[in-house]
C-alpha cells in the first residue's frame, strides 16, 4: 500500500469547552492535546470506543469539526525550576505578564513559547560531583534566585543514577544542561535546572510526620483560638461579603511559610490585581523582603475559560510540592473552591454524566479529599523537612453550609474557620464565627506555645473559650430580659466575653500595627484580657456595681493595646496588668470605706 | 451586510441548509455536515422571508444546534433555509455611531438611523482582561446619595449590582445616580451606556426621559430589548452593550458608567435556553455555569493600566420574592465589588432610597475614601454608623418584645438613633443632592445622638473635631 493511513484523531463533535475527538488510537487517558492550528490546549478526559472526549482549557469559538487534535505523549504538567517565584500564571501556568508582551490587555487563545522562561540567567552552585551517586530528589545544587533564598535544583522524582557530567558553577540559562546522570540500566538522562511534573500525581516524599508547629498567621483568632499547624488543612466557608477574600489576603500578607501560594480560581479579576499592587509594597516580617518575591500567583479569574480553572489547583499544589521537596514550609490558599467544583460540574454536565447532590457529579467528594491529602509535613526524599499548607476558601450558596462542596470539605480538613454574615454586616472583623468554628491541631500546637509564649496559654485559651460559650448561652437570656435582669457573675461573663470579643478576636486589616499580632504578642493581650476578667470576680462578689469596673480608666488602655504595641516587648501588657490590680484594689477599697 | 462575501471562493453563507431535524423552543437542529464552528453566527431564513439571527451552540459532523435569537415561533422544518456566516456574534464599534442612539438588543438600531458600520467588528464576547493588565479601581465617584457616598462608596471602574425587588424604585435610583455622578460632571469625556432587558416600555421611557432632562442624551446610548421582544436575544444585549462599553473606555478613553436592567430576566432566558437544550439543571433550575456566565459580563468592568477610561457596572436585579439567597443576587454578590440592596419595609416607611445598609457593601470602598480623597475620618464614622445602627436594629428587635419603655436609657438612645438614622441620612430627596462633606457632617449630626462612650470606632481627636456635641460645647465656653 503506497497510501499511509492517517490516524491522527480529528474533532467530530464540540459543545463548548468539550470536544469530541476520533480515532481514539493514538491518545492515552489525561494526554495533554493540542488541539487545531492555534494549538488550544486540551486534556483527554474520557476514552469510549474509538471517541476520545477532550477538555479544551481555552475558548473553543469557532472550532470545527475536522480540526486536528496533536497529542502531545505526555499528560498535562507543569515547568518546575528558578523563574517561579514573585511570577504570575494562569490556570495552566502560562505566564500571564509574558502574554500582556504578546498579546495586549486582553488574554486571547493559543500557545506562546514555555511557562519559565529561557532567556533570564541564573547563578547555579554545584552541590553534587561527578561520579556521585544520586538517588531522586537529591540535591545537585542551588541557584540563589532571591537574596537570601536558596532555590535548590534536585534530581527529579523519577530519575537515579551516577552522575557522568557536572557543570561548575556559573551561570546558565534554563536550556542548558547542568548533568549528566547515567542509570544502572546505562541511560543517560540529561538535567537541567528545570523539570516538568504531570499536575494530577502527587509528588513522592519518603515519610509523613506527624505536625506540631503551629503556622502562625498574625491572626488572633485563628492562632489562638482555632490554631493551623505547618502541613495542616483549613477551610473558610462564607457567603459573599463575609470577608473571605479579606482573610485570604491576610493570610497570604502575614502567614509564616517560607513560599506562599495564592492561587486566585474563578474570583474577581481586581482582587488578584490587588495582591499585584499591595504585595510588593509590604514587607515579609521575618526577612525584610517584598511579600511579592515568596509568592506565586495562579490567577485563574471568573471571566477566563472555565476549565482551567479546573486546572489551576492542581497546578498550584504542584509548585507547593515542588518547594515542599526543597525543603521548604509552603501555604497554599485556595480561593476559591467552590469555583473550582462548579468548573466540575459544568464539564461533568456537558459530558451527560449522572448528577448526584445539585448537579455537582459523585466523583465530587473523592476529589476533594485527593486535593486535601496533598497537603501535610513530609520528610522529603532528600532527608529534609518540607511541609503544605492548605487553606481553601468555600462559598456556598446563599451561605448555607450544608450544600455539598461544603459538607464534603468538612470531611477533609481538620480546621474550619466559619465566617458569619451577621458578624459582617456589623463591620465586626475577621468575621470568624467562634462558635460554629474549630480546630483539630489545639493539642498539638500546645507544646509550641507553652515553649514559645508562656506555660499558662492553654489555661487561658480554654478559659476564654469557655466565656464565650457561656456568653452565647447568656445572649438569648439577655435578648428577652435586658442585660440588667442578670445576676451579678453572669454580668462579668458577658462583660469579660464582651472584652475579649472587642478587645482580643476583632482586628482591623487595615490599621498598620493591628493588622498583624506575632505570637508573643497574642500570648500578652490575653493575659491582659484574662486577668482583668479575673480581678472583676473580686468587684462583682463584693456587690459593686459592675459598671464601676468597666469604667475604670485602664479599660482605655486595654481597648487601645492592640493599636499601640507590636507585643516585641512584653513591659507595656505587664504595666497594663500592674494598673489594673492598682484600679481594682482602689475600687475594693473606696468600697470598704 | 451579510452577503458582503459572496465572492470569495470558499463562500459558505452561499449554502443553505434546509433540514431541519428538531424544533424546541428557540433551539433547531440543522441535519447534514454544516461545516459550522462552534460559537459561529447563524441566519435563519423564514418560509415568509424573514431573516432571524442564531448561533451554534454544538455541533458534529451530522448535526448543527442552533440558538435562535428571535425565537422558533413561526419555523417549520421543511420551508426555513439556515445559513452559516463564519464568523461570531460581532458588532461595529463607533462613537459617532453609537452615542445617542437607540438600538434593539442585538444592536440593531431602532431610531431609524443607519446601522454603525464606520469602525471595528468586534465579537460580542470580548475576551477575559489579563489581570496584569487590571488597574486597581480608586477613584471617588461622589452620587449625592449619603447611602451610597457615605457607607458603600462607588469608585471608578467598580461593579456595584442594585439587588432591588419588584416595586421598589431601583430605577428611581439608578437615574439619580446617573444624573447625580461626578463621574460625569467632572470628566469631559463620559458616556452613559443603557442597556434594557426584558423591561416594560414605560420604564425604558422613563430612562431616557431622564437622560432627555439631564441633558446628556447625547452621550448615551441605549440597548432595548423589551419585556414583549424574544426572549433569547437578551443572552446578547449585555454583551453588544459591553462590547460598545469597551471601545469607549478602553480604547477611547471615555468613562462609561453601564447600566443593566434586569439581570433576573436574564438569567431566566439563559435557564428557558439551557432547559431547552436538556441540560442538567442545578439550583432553582438554573444551569450549573450561571456563575460563569454572569462573571463574562460583570467582569468586563474595570480599569486597564496605562489607559485613562473606565468602566464602571451598575446591574440591577430583583430579587424573585425579595429573597437574598436565590441564585441571581447570590452568584452575582460572589462576582460583583459588593451590592446595594434596597429593603421593603424601608420603602413602606416612605423612606427614599429605601437602602438597607446592613446587608449592602462596597468593597472597593477603603480605596476610595480617605485623606485627599474625601475627608480623612471616612472610614471611622462608615464603621461606627454601621456598628451602631446594626446594635439598634437588634435593640428594636428587644423593644417589640418588651416595650420601648423598659428599654435601658442606652438602648433608649440607640432607639434614637435608628430612627433619625433612617430619617435623615438614608432619606432624601430625589433631586437632592449632598456632597461628601454634607454626609459626613449630617452622620457625625445623627452620631451625636448616642453617648460619647458609645462611639468606640472614632478616635477621640475625630470626636473633638467634627461632633456637633463638642462644638457646641466649645461655643459656649468661648462666649463665656
Amino acid at each position: 500500500m503506497s497510501e499511509k493511513l492517517d490516524i491522527t484523531p480529528f474533532a467530530t463533535f464540540i459543545s463548548g469547552p468539550v470536544v469530541k475527538a476520533s480515532p481514539s488510537s493514538t491518545l492515552s487517558m489525561n494526554e495533554m492535546v493540542e488541539v487545531g492550528d492555534e494549538r488550544l490546549v486540551g486534556e483527554v478526559i474520557g476514552l469510549e470506543g474509538d471517541t476520545a472526549i477532550i477538555q479544551v482549557y481555552e475558548d473553543t469559538t469557532g472550532l470545527k469539526p475536522g480540526t486536528k487534535i496533536y497529542g502531545q505523549k505526555m499528560p498535562l504538567f507543569v515547568e518546575l525550576g528558578p523563574g517561579l517565584l514573585g511570577n504570575i500564571f494562569d490556570g495552566i501556568q502560562r505566564p500571564l505578564s509574558r502574554l500582556r508582551e504578546e498579546w495586549g490587555d486582553f488574554i486571547r487563545r493559543g500557545k506562546i513559547g514555555f511557562q519559565l522562561s529561557r532567556e533570564s540567567v541564573y547563578h547555579f552552585s554545584p552541590a553534587a560531583e561527578q561520579g556521585e551517586f544520586v538517588e531522586p530528589g537529591a540535591v545537585l545544587g542551588s541557584v540563589e534566585e532571591l537574596e537570601g533564598f536558596e532555590h535548590k535544583i534536585l534530581v527529579p522524582p523519577n530519575v537515579r543514577g551516577t552522575i557522568k557530567t557536572m557543570v561548575p558553577a556559573g551561570s546558565y540559562t534554563l536550556e542548558d544542561t547542568i548533568a549528566v546522570v547515567e542509570s544502572e540500566l546505562g541511560e543517560k538522562t540529561s538535567l537541567k535546572m528545570y523539570h516538568r511534573w504531570p499536575v494530577r500525581i502527587p509528588r513522592p516524599y519518603s515519610q509523613r510526620l506527624y505536625p506540631t508547629i503551629p503556622l502562625i498567621t498574625g491572626q488572633r483568632v485563628i492562632d489562638t483560638m482555632f490554631p493551623i499547624v505547618k502541613g495542616g488543612t483549613a477551610t473558610i466557608p462564607g457567603g459573599f461579603g463575609a470577608g473571605k477574600t479579606v482573610i485570604q489576603h491576610q493570610l497570604a500578607k502575614w502567614t509564616n511559610a517560607d513560599i506562599i501560594i495564592y492561587i486566585g480560581c474563578g474570583e474577581r479579576g481586581n482582587e488578584m490585581t490587588s495582591v499585584l499592587v499591595d504585595f510588593p509594597q509590604l514587607t515579609d516580617p521575618r526577612t525584610k523582603r517584598p511579600l511579592i518575591e515568596r509568592t506565586i500567583l495562579i490567577a485563574n479569574t471568573s471571566d477566563m475559560p472555565v476549565s482551567a480553572r479546573e486546572a489551576s489547583i492542581y497546578t498550584g499544589i504542584t509548585i507547593a510540592e515542588y518547594f515542599r521537596d526543597q525543603g521548604h514550609d509552603v501555604a497554599l490558599m485556595a480561593d476559591s473552591t467552590s469555583r473550582w467544583a462548579e468548573a466540575l460540574r459544568e464539564i461533568s454536565g456537558r459530558l451527560e454524566e449522572m448528577p448526584a447532590e445539585e448537579g455537582f457529579p459523585a466523583y465530587l467528594a473523592s476529589r476533594l479529599a485527593a486535593f486535601y491529602e496533598r497537603a501535610g509535613q513530609v520528610l522529603t526524599l532528600s532527608g529534609l523537612q518540607g511541609s503544605v499548607s492548605l487553606i481553601g476558601t468555600v462559598s456556598p450558596p446563599g451561605g448555607d453550609f450544608s450544600e455539598p462542596v461544603t459538607m464534603h470539605t468538612k470531611r477533609f480538613v481538620q480546621c474550619l474557620w466559619a465566617l458569619d454574615k451577621d458578624l459582617a454586616a456589623a463591620r465586626y472583623f475577621p468575621a470568624i464565627n467562634y462558635l460554629q468554628s474549630y480546630s483539630g491541631y489545639s493539642d498539638q500546637v500546645t507544646k509550641w506555645w507553652e515553649e514559645e509564649a508562656g506555660t499558662d496559654w492553654k489555661e487561658l485559651r480554654n478559659k476564654a473559650m469557655i466565656i464565650l460559650r457561656e456568653d452565647a448561652k447568656l445572649q438569648n437570656i439577655v435578648k428577652l430580659l435586658g442585660e440588667e435582669a442578670l445576676p451579678d457573675e453572669q454580668r462579668r461573663i458577658i462583660e469579660g466575653a464582651r472584652l475579649i470579643k472587642s478587645d482580643f478576636l476583632q482586628q482591623n486589616a487595615f490599621d498598620p500595627i493591628d493588622t498583624y499580632a506575632s505570637a508573643a504578642k497574642q500570648y500578652w493581650m490575653l493575659r491582659v484580657i484574662m486577668h482583668f476578667i479575673r480581678r472583676l470576680k473580686d468587684v462583682t462578689e463584693r456587690h459593686i456595681p459592675i459598671f464601676r469596673a468597666m469604667e475604670l480608666p485602664v479599660i482605655t488602655e486595654i481597648h487601645q493595646m492592640k493599636y499601640n504595641f507590636t507585643g516585641e516587648d512584653p513591659e507595656p501588657f505587664k504595666k497594663i496588668i500592674f494598673r489594673i490590680d492598682e484600679q481594682i484594689d482602689g475600687l475594693l477599697a473606696r468600697q470598704r470605706e | 451586510m451579510h452577503g458582503a462575501n459572496k465572492d470569495m471562493t470558499r463562500d459558505r453563507s452561499s449554502l443553505e441548509f434546509t433540514e431541519l431535524g428538531q424544533i424546541s423552543g428557540p433551539l433547531i437542529v440543522v441535519q447534514g455536515d454544516t461545516g459550522a464552528g462552534y460559537g459561529e453566527l447563524v441566519e435563519v431564513v423564514t418560509g415568509q422571508g424573514e431573516i432571524r439571527q442564531g448561533r451554534v451552540l454544538a455541533v458534529s459532523r451530522d448535526a448543527a444546534v442552533v440558538e435562535v435569537f428571535y425565537g422558533t415561533s413561526g419555523l417549520d422544518q421543511h420551508n426555513t433555509r439556515v445559513r452559516f456566516l463564519g464568523k461570531p456574534f460581532q458588532i461595529v464599534v463607533s462613537k459617532e455611531e453609537i452615542l445617542g442612539r437607540v438600538f434593539n438588543g442585538l444592536g440593531q438600531p431602532l431610531d431609524n438611523g443607519p446601522a454603525p458600520f464606520h469602525g471595528e467588528a468586534r465579537n460580542v464576547n470580548g475576551l477575559p482582561m489579563n489581570p496584569v493588565a487590571r488597574d486597581f479601581p480608586e477613584d471617588f465617584i461622589q452620587t449625592g446619595i449619603s447611602a451610597i457616598d457615605g457607607m458603600n462608596t462607588l469608585v471608578r471602574g467598580q461593579k456595584l449590582p442594585i439587588f432591588s425587588g419588584s416595586g421598589l424604585p431601583h430605577n428611581d435610583l439608578a437615574i439619580q445616580i446617573v444624573k447625580q455622578a461626578k463621574l460625569i460632571a467632572q470628566a469631559s469625556e463620559f458616556s452613559v451606556i443603557f442597556a434594557a432587558m426584558g423591561v416594560r416600555h414605560d420604564e425604558a421611557e422613563a430612562f431616557r426621559q431622564s437622560f432627555e432632562e439631564s441633558g446628556v442624551l447625547n452621550n448615551v446610548a441605549m440597548f432595548l430589548n423589551l419585556a414583549d421582544a424574544p426572549t433569547v436575544e437578551r443572552l446578547v444585549t449585555p454583551r453588544v452593550a459591553l462590547t460598545a462599553s469597551e471601545h469607549l473606555a478602553f480604547d477611547l478613553g471615555m468613562h462609561v458608567l453601564v447600566i443593566l436592567t434586569d439581570m433576573t430576566n436574564y438569567c431566566e432566558a439563559l435557564r428557558e435556553v439551557a432547559t431547552s437544550k436538556g441540560e442538567i439543571p442545578c439550583r432553582k433550575g438554573y444551569p450549573g455555569y450561571l456563575y460563569s456566565d454572569l462573571a463574562s459580563i460583570y467582569e468586563r468592568a474595570g480599569r486597564i493600566r496605562g489607559r485613562n477610561g473606565s468602566l464602571t457596572l451598575i446591574p440591577i436585579l430583583t430579587m424573585p420574592n425579595d429573597d437574598i439567597t436565590h441564585p441571581i443576587p447570590d452568584l452575582t454578590g460572589y462576582i460583583t465589588e459588593g451590592q446595594i440592596v434596597l429593603d421593603r419595609s424601608l420603602n413602606q416607611k416612605d423612606i427614599y432610597p429605601p437602602i438597607n445598609v446592613l446587608p449592602s457593601l462596597s468593597r472597593l470602598m477603603h480605596q476610595g475614601i480617605g485623606e485627599g480623597k474625601t475627608r480623612e475620618d471616612h472610614g471611622n464614622v462608615s464603621s461606627q454608623l454601621y456598628a451602631a445602627y446594626a446594635r439598634a436594629k437588634e435593640i428594636e428587635r428587644l423593644a417589640s418584645i418588651i416595650g420601648e419603655e423598659d428599654l435601658s436609657t442606652t438602648d433608649k438612645k440607640y432607639f434614637h438613633f435608628a430612627q433619625e438614622f433612617e430619617k435623615r441620612f438614608l432619606n432624601q430627596d430625589k433631586a437632592e443632592e449632598r456632597s461628601i462633606f454634607d454626609t459626613l457632617d449630617l452622620a457625625w449630626d445623627i452620631l451625636a445622638i448616642l453617648p460619647e462612650q458609645e462611639l468606640t470606632r472614632v478616635t477621640i481627636e475625630q470626636i473633638k473635631k467634627y461632633s456637633p456635641r463638642v462644638h457646641v460645647a466649645h461655643g459656649s465656653n468661648e462666649k463665656g
